[in-house]
């Protein structure tokens, strides 16, 4: 069996990986560096049984899948997963079509109309990127002097996807949120975030500590999974007053931190059910 | 397999199974680097950030 692997850097997620596919007896590991590939459209002949996507930079990965897939290469996540992840807006457009709980979410495309949205919602709210990670650039916006400036630096300096406004209803969340992970149908483990910051993300810091995966933390992880297009996807989770409640999914998922602190070899979870893919069992 | 740190010229061990492209740490003053060759063993700093980076 024949897997290539989209990758840029190989940071220690990576690296599980390769070593947890190494240890697979008659898997052939292809090393595909998105600095080095180049596209022939229409052209290209592509042997591999499925395509695993591991890049940093969310552009290579979606355009990467895309020719894959359209080389006839089966791609973990696909393409469609990436498109819906890697933007926030579609994720809410997806979760709320599958009735899954999330915070309020406004979307404006004017700093005027932005405004009145934000007012309505009341504060505090978070504006955010529609396309982002790690937590850049997100505000949380505590009154109308802070939201008319934002506004206006966003649609000032940045560029015009900083002028579709996602806003978000803060959710105060105890110093912690869940990050769980997605593998198929299945919930394999869970990590709390805990952060003196409103941002939780380990990136910039949080803690993470095993959080035990109880029904209906697995139930809304998977159905926000399958909301999105299935595969392999880590889940932002808070826990409100009116229960868990999806914040964002992600779909390049970073383990590293989560596997000594769960016990759970996710590596490994991720390259059984990657060969089930490429097997056509999944 | 060693090399040099080209930040600060400490000496580093490339243990068994690196690979190119991986990100290690220089021991002595902590720069990311990135492995771009493993004979001869050769590493160079790694990229910056970008906009698009993240899960």
């Amino acid at each position: 069996m024949k897997i290539g692997l989209l990758h840029s850097l190989i940071r220690k997620d990576e690296k599980f990986l390769i070593d947890e596919f190494n240890a697979v007896k008659g898997v052939k590991l292809e090393m595909l560096d998105d600095r080095e590939v180049t596209f022939n459209l229409g052209k290209d002949r592509f042997e591999f049984d499925v395509v695993v996507e591991r890049c940093i930079n969310h552009s290579r990965a979606l355009h990467g899948l895309k020719l894959f897939e359209s080389a006839g290469v089966t791609c973990v996540n696909t393409y469609n997963v990436a498109t819906i992840c890697g933007d926030k807006l579609l994720t809410s457009v997806a979760l709320s079509e599958n009735n899954i709980p999330q915070p309020e979410v406004r979307v404006a495309f004017t700093e005027e109309s932005a405004l009145k949205a934000i007012e309505e919602m009341g504060y505090p709210v978070v504006l955010k990127p529609a396309v982002g990670s790690w937590g850049r650039l997100l505000s949380k916006v505590n009154d109308r002097d802070a939201a008319e400036a934002i506004l206006e630096h966003k649609t000032i300096l940045g560029s015009y996807h900083h002028s579709i406004f996602y806003i978000q209803k803060y959710v105060e969340k105890s110093g912690r949120d869940i990050r769980s992970f997605v593998v198929g149908d299945k919930c394999i483990a869970a990590i709390y975030r805990t952060s003196p910051h409103w941002i939780t993300n380990t990136a910039r810091g949080g803690l993470a500590t095993n959080c035990p995966v109880s029904d209906e933390l697995n139930d809304i992880s998977v159905r926000a999974a399958k909301a999105v297009g299935g595969g392999i996807v880590a889940i932002d989770i808070f826990e409100s007053n009116k229960g868990l409640m999806v914040n964002e999914v992600n779909y390049t998922m970073e383990y590293k931190n989560s596997i000594a602190t769960t016990g759970v070899n996710i590596p490994q979870k991720m390259v059984e059910y990657i060969l089930q893919v490429a097997e056509g069992r999944k | 397999m060693t090399t040099e740190c080209p930040v600060c010229g400490a000496q580093l061990e490339l243990i068994e199974g690196t690979v190119v492209g991986e990100l290690i740490e220089c021991p002595e003053c902590g720069t990311e680097l990135e492995v771009i060759s493993l004979d001869p063993p050769t590493v160079k700093e790694a990229p910056q950030e970008e906009e698009d980076w993240g899960e």
